[in-house]
């Protein structure tokens, strides 16, 4: 008896965790997703310790959007500066050091708000509900997301690891022949 | 035994073998025997009832979308639903009803047709019948978890590759296509060693009946075009979870190959379902018109060039993807060309009618619709070869249409015929006649009330695969109809199941040979002991029960405390030796559950390979541990 | 007869009323195929019941000879008649596969989820532009149209004109068509290519060749500026919400690459790729809740309110 209760709990575990994962909202109007404004970017804080509330970001485990916030990523363009997540002109994301701090709602307000030196403010541009799977796309970037969850690969060309690389390929550095 | 009287083949005061043959071959007594049971009759069973639940539900699935598309800008279903349904019908009838129900059908009738007391490889199977129910299974859990597979059950890439489908849908797809497979391929190879080595003596190549031929040929189909399935499959599989680029162009992968790989399997299946109903065909018009079929050398060659055409035409699912003229060409005159066995076989069974009294029961009445829809359904494929036609046609309704004619007319007619006619065979009653009629005319009429109007709507422009469309495409009276055409369709069906079912239980006791027909099947009681055949029967025509039987010899001296089969010579049948056959196991059951269980975790991650590769190994291992035989010590009966 | 008028359909989007060339060579072998099909078929049928029919007799030798010259005989009317079948399909496929004489308008169709790029070439440099989900062309000149895709596959259709193509990343394809007589005709897309395939149309207006001069002229010009003050006001929404950032209207800053160009919005029949007619009511619809009619569509819906929502309509109506 208690082994078909655990077996129907798995089943419905399994139900509703893949349910998460599957589920494809097309209808999203702009103030559908949650939003904080007042993220703090430090940890320190004046006084006895406050707990932090913090956001969960609605698509973190959700395939559609994560893939949504992908496409996004090369659509407005933020492939310009931070390439497809090993950075550029802008920081890489692919990475665990975060400038401006790695949870959901840090994220949301770097793309919503801007940051100084040179990422730019999306307040008004993009519905709150993409910017989410933006915030999901650059979570799982950095492995942040359920790897169910998390994309494959995209149909395009791959960043190599060096080991993949074949060894007459990889430029060697020479030093400067001509005068 | 009162029933072994009227059983030819039986010598007098056989009851004491029968007993003890009975145990020999019976079922273990024990918890989980359901599990470990073995035999043809039980697993064919099994295998045939599965599959009619998979084919209602792609029917219901079916019913939706013609629900949905009744009238333009309907919202009965949403574009995401509707396009799951249509894969999940496509891939339910192709992967889990079409294909497994015609071997399904081989397993039960096809050692009784051969006059043997088993299938080959019985343990394989078992196994071959679980992987089918596990794969899906795995696929309808799936579907009601809303991560039904939605690219088609043809499933193109780049739509399919991970960049356009995420989460977990594809690869759901993929990993029911290595389930089916497996399942497919193992009972392809015991067929095919059935039939060459089990043969009654003297069913020499030239004396077999024709259904036996069409399942070899099948067999044969299976085992040379699966494996293209297959390998795109695990492709696709490998793209999306670990990030292989097969499909990839920009890596130096094709989209393209997908295509080549797909419909290299794709076009055969369309054969390995149909060449087994044209042996149902000739099978039940032997019967109901009483004259051996017309032309046994012509059907058999017809049967063969079918298969290897087959091969050769599977580009004309992609003309429209801009090939070079002359390869066109020669895939056009090649699809063409296959309509010559088709019109070979169709010209012989009218000569064979001709020649004989037809009997107009319904077996036979499901076959001349089939000849009716075949044909026509043939006519729409020579216009679907010609390339100018097939890019106004392709990927229209008029494929839907065309399809529907060919696989519900040219396989589904068939079989229906064929399940009446052998379902006292398999329950020892006959199914109600009248209904049968009934049963048949509402199929006939709904079928062609719901597919015929979808060829003009292709023509006037209706794309496959879309969820709804304008009202001022003017695609909505034709439409309305063939949506009232599929509820005929959807009530003929149904009489015909609840007949089945009604029958089952109350039909009228069959008797040996119900309808006096010519093939071994019938020369044993309905159904069938567990053994078989008392004593093996021998042949010298491809009608033996039509030929006195009763002179004829049999096979005595099999062992009768062992499971000892007869094998004979792959071309002229005489007897060669004896073979001891296995016994009833668990493993197999619990080897498929090992698998599916690889294949499942593999959906989430690559680790599953090595650690289900090790536990289905050992499965395997326990499986194929070498066991005394049973009641050994007892001396086998000399002859 | 019934069967044969059963089959004379007629329609916008309809491969039985060709008015291309290439569809006309197509149409007239359709013809030939669905007669010969149709007494084929009769045929059988005719033999089926004659068999069915036929009044027993004790079986003679003479009778199973019979037979077997008659089946010999069938074979080789089924052999001869695919034959010339095969020969009918071969001419024709060659004859609408030749390739157009150099000088014919140059297109790029390119495939989108779910909508159609068309791009018209010109040596010109300047004089190229970028439109969406419509096509001109002049009758009797054959318009080559290159054929790419930048998701997945798609499949190019306007049945009237001719049959499909497919367009398949990585395999560039070219089209061929050359209209008869000037017409609105409607295409979709032939492959199934995601959740919105349905609605994934386009028009093609076959015009006089004086009349698509014209077109061509208008459709070179930046947009209009806008005149009335509420134009002026919609310009500014437009600019100042998420539109530019995938729109491109030329002649101003919106240059976005990834939506369908809007330089000369007005000029189009309908929005959405073909879904609903270009009106006012649709179109503020389609602003505001792209996905009640699209659902999964990649345009999201804009958060506007009265004030800003009438300007902008006004604005792109003013896209002539």
């Amino acid at each position: 008896m208690r082994a078909r209760n655990l077996i129907v709990f798995a089943a419905v575990i399994v139900a509703l965790s893949s349910c998460e994962r599957e589920e494809r909202r097309f209808r999203e109007m702009p103030s559908a997703a949650a939003r904080r404004n007042t993220e703090r970017l430090v940890t320190l804080v004046p006084g006895p310790y406050t707990p932090d509330v913090r956001v969960r970001n609605p698509y973190e485990h959700n395939a559609f959007a994560i893939s949504e916030g992908k496409r996004l990523f090369t659509w407005y363009n933020c492939v310009g500066c931070h390439a497809n997540g090993g950075g550029g002109m802008g920081p890489p994301l692919m990475d665990e050091q975060w400038i401006y701090g790695s949870d959901p709602e840090n994220i949301f307000a770097t793309i919503v708000e801007g940051r100084p030196n040179g990422m730019p403010s999306f307040r008004g541009k993009i519905p709150e509900y993409q910017v989410w799977q933006l915030v999901a796309f650059v979570q799982s970037l950095s492995g942040n997301v359920p790897k169910d969850a998390a994309n494959g690969r995209n149909d395009d060309m791959q960043v190599h690891k060096q080991e993949q690389s074949q060894p007459d390929l990889i430029p060697e550095r020479q030093p400067a022949t001509h005068p | 035994m009162s029933a072994m009287e009227t059983t030819p083949y039986a010598l007098p005061d056989s009851d004491a073998e029968h007993e003890q043959l009975q145990k020999t071959w019976g079922p273990r007594r024990g918890p989980f025997s359901w599990f470990s049971q073995i035999d043809h009759r039980t697993i064919g069973r099994r295998f045939i009832v599965t599959a009619f639940v998979w084919f209602g539900l792609g029917g219901l699935l079916a019913a939706l979308m013609r629900i949905q598309l009744a009238k333009p800008n309907n919202t009965f279903l949403s574009a995401d639903q509707y396009n799951q349904i249509f894969t999940m019908h496509g891939t339910t009838m192709m992967f889990l009803f079409a294909v497994p129900v015609m071997e399904a059908v081989a397993i039960y009738i096809i050692p009784l047709m051969l006059g043997t007391r088993g299938l080959a490889f019985p343990r394989a199977t078992a196994y071959a019948y679980y992987m089918f129910l596990f794969g899906g299974t795995m696929l309808y859990v799936a579907f009601f978890l809303n991560m039904a597979p939605d690219a088609g059950w043809f499933n193109y890439v780049p739509l399919s590759a991970p960049q356009f489908s995420p989460g977990k849908r594809i690869d759901i797809w993929a990993q029911l296509v290595n389930f089916t497979e497996i399942s497919a391929l193992t009972v392809a190879v015991e067929i095919i060693v059935t039939i060459f080595k089990q043969r009654a003596p003297g069913m020499s190549i030239n004396r077999m009946p024709l259904y036996v031929w069409s399942m070899l040929v099948t067999a044969f189909m299976i085992v040379f075009a699966m494996p293209a399935v297959m390998v795109a499959s695990n492709y696709i599989g490998l793209d999306r979870l670990v990030g292989t680029h097969f499909f990839n162009k920009a890596e130096g992968g094709d989209v393209l190959l997908w295509q080549h790989l797909f419909w290299f399997f794709g076009h055969p299946e369309v054969y390995i379902i149909f060449i087994p109903a044209l042996g149902m065909v000739s099978t039940i018009i032997t019967v109901f018109c009483r004259r051996k079929i017309f032309g046994y050398t012509a059907m058999v060659l017809s049967l063969v060039a079918t298969a290897f055409i087959g091969f050769g035409l599977w580009v004309h699912h992609m003309f429209a993807t801009g090939l070079p003229q002359s390869g066109q060409s020669y895939f056009t005159a090649a699809s063409m060309m296959i309509a010559v066995p088709s019109g070979v076989q169709i010209f012989c069974w009218i000569a064979t009618i001709a020649m004989g009294k037809p009997e107009f029961r319904p077996p036979l009445m499901f076959v001349l619709g089939f000849v009716a829809i075949f044909v026509l359904g043939g006519l729409t494929g020579v216009m679907l070869a010609a390339v100018p036609l097939n890019l106004q046609l392709h990927d229209t309704f008029f494929v839907v249409a065309h399809l529907h004619y060919v696989l519900i007319g040219g396989a589904v007619f068939p079989l229906l015929g064929a399940l009446f006619f052998w379902f006292p065979k398999m329950t020892g009653r006959l199914m109600n006649e009248r209904w049968g009629h009934i049963s048949f005319w509402l199929t006939f009429a709904g079928f062609n009330v719901t597919f015929f109007p979808q060829h003009k709507l292709g023509l006037v422009g209706m794309p496959r695969r879309i969820y709804t469309y304008l009202p001022e495409t003017g695609w909505g009276p034709l439409n309305l109809l063939s949506t009232i055409g599929a509820g005929i369709l959807a009530l003929g069906v149904l009489c015909f199941v609840v007949n089945a079912l009604y029958s089952m239980k109350r039909g009228a006791i069959a008797g040996s040979n119900p309808w006096h027909a010519p093939t071994l099947e019938w020369a044993t009681t309905s159904p069938p002991p567990h053994y078989n055949f008392l004593h093996l029967p021998t042949v010298s025509s491809t009608e033996p029960l039509w030929d006195h039987p009763e002179n004829a010899p049999v096979v005595t001296g099999l062992a009768l405390k062992k499971r000892e089969v007869l094998i004979t010579r792959l071309f002229d049948a005489e007897p060669d030796h004896l073979y001891l056959y296995p016994g009833t196991t668990p493993w197999a059951f619990l080897s498929a559950v090992a698998t599916g269980g690889m294949f499942v975790a593999l959906l989430f991650t690559p680790w599953a390979l090595p650690i289900g590769v090790a536990i289905a190994t050992t499965t395997l291992l326990c499986w194929f541990w070498p066991s005394s035989p049973r009641d050994e010590g007892e001396a086998p009966e000399q002859p | 007869m019934t069967f044969v008028t059963f089959f004379a359909g007629s329609g916008i989007q309809s491969a039985l009323e060709p008015a291309g060339a290439h569809a006309a060579r197509i149409g007239r072998l359709w013809d030939v195929f669905l007669i010969i099909s149709a007494v084929v078929w009769l045929l059988v049928m005719i033999a089926l019941f004659i068999a069915l029919a036929r009044r027993k007799r004790e079986e003679t030798p003479d009778g199973a000879a019979r037979a077997r010259t008659t089946v010999s005989i069938a074979t080789a009317i089924t052999l001869v008649t695919l034959a010339a079948l095969l020969v009918a399909s071969v001419l024709t496929g060659r004859a609408i596969a030749d390739h157009a004489p150099p000088g014919t308008i140059q297109l790029k169709v390119t495939g989108k989820q779910w909508w159609w790029q068309v791009e018209y070439d010109d040596p010109d440099k300047s004089k190229r532009f970028t439109d969406a989900n419509e096509i001109h062309i002049p009758v009797g000149v054959p318009v080559n149209i290159q054929l790419h895709s930048s998701d997945v596959i798609h499949s190019f259709w306007i049945p009237n004109l001719n049959g499909k193509q497919d367009l398949i990343p990585g395999h560039d394809g070219s089209i061929q068509l050359q209209a008869t007589r000037p017409g609105i005709y409607r295409g979709q897309c032939a492959e199934f290519c995601g959740l919105q395939h349905a609605k994934m149309a386009l028009w093609v207006h076959a015009m006089t060749q004086s009349d698509y001069a014209n077109w061509l002229t208008a459709a070179r010009q930046p947009s209009k500026i806008p005149s009335t003050p509420e134009q002026r006001k919609g310009e500014e929404v437009f600019m100042s919400s998420p539109c530019p950032l995938c729109h491109t209207i030329q002649g101003t800053d919106a240059g976005g690459k990834t939506g369908p160009d809007l330089t000369h919005f007005a000029g189009r029949r309908s929005i959405a790729a073909g879904t609903w007619p270009n009106r006012r009511g649709y179109l503020a619809g389609w602003i505001v809740d792209p996905q009640h009619i699209k659902p999964g569509s990649q345009m999201p819906p804009m958060l506007l309110d009265e004030g800003q929502l009438q300007p902008l309509l006004a604005y792109l109506e003013s896209l002539q």
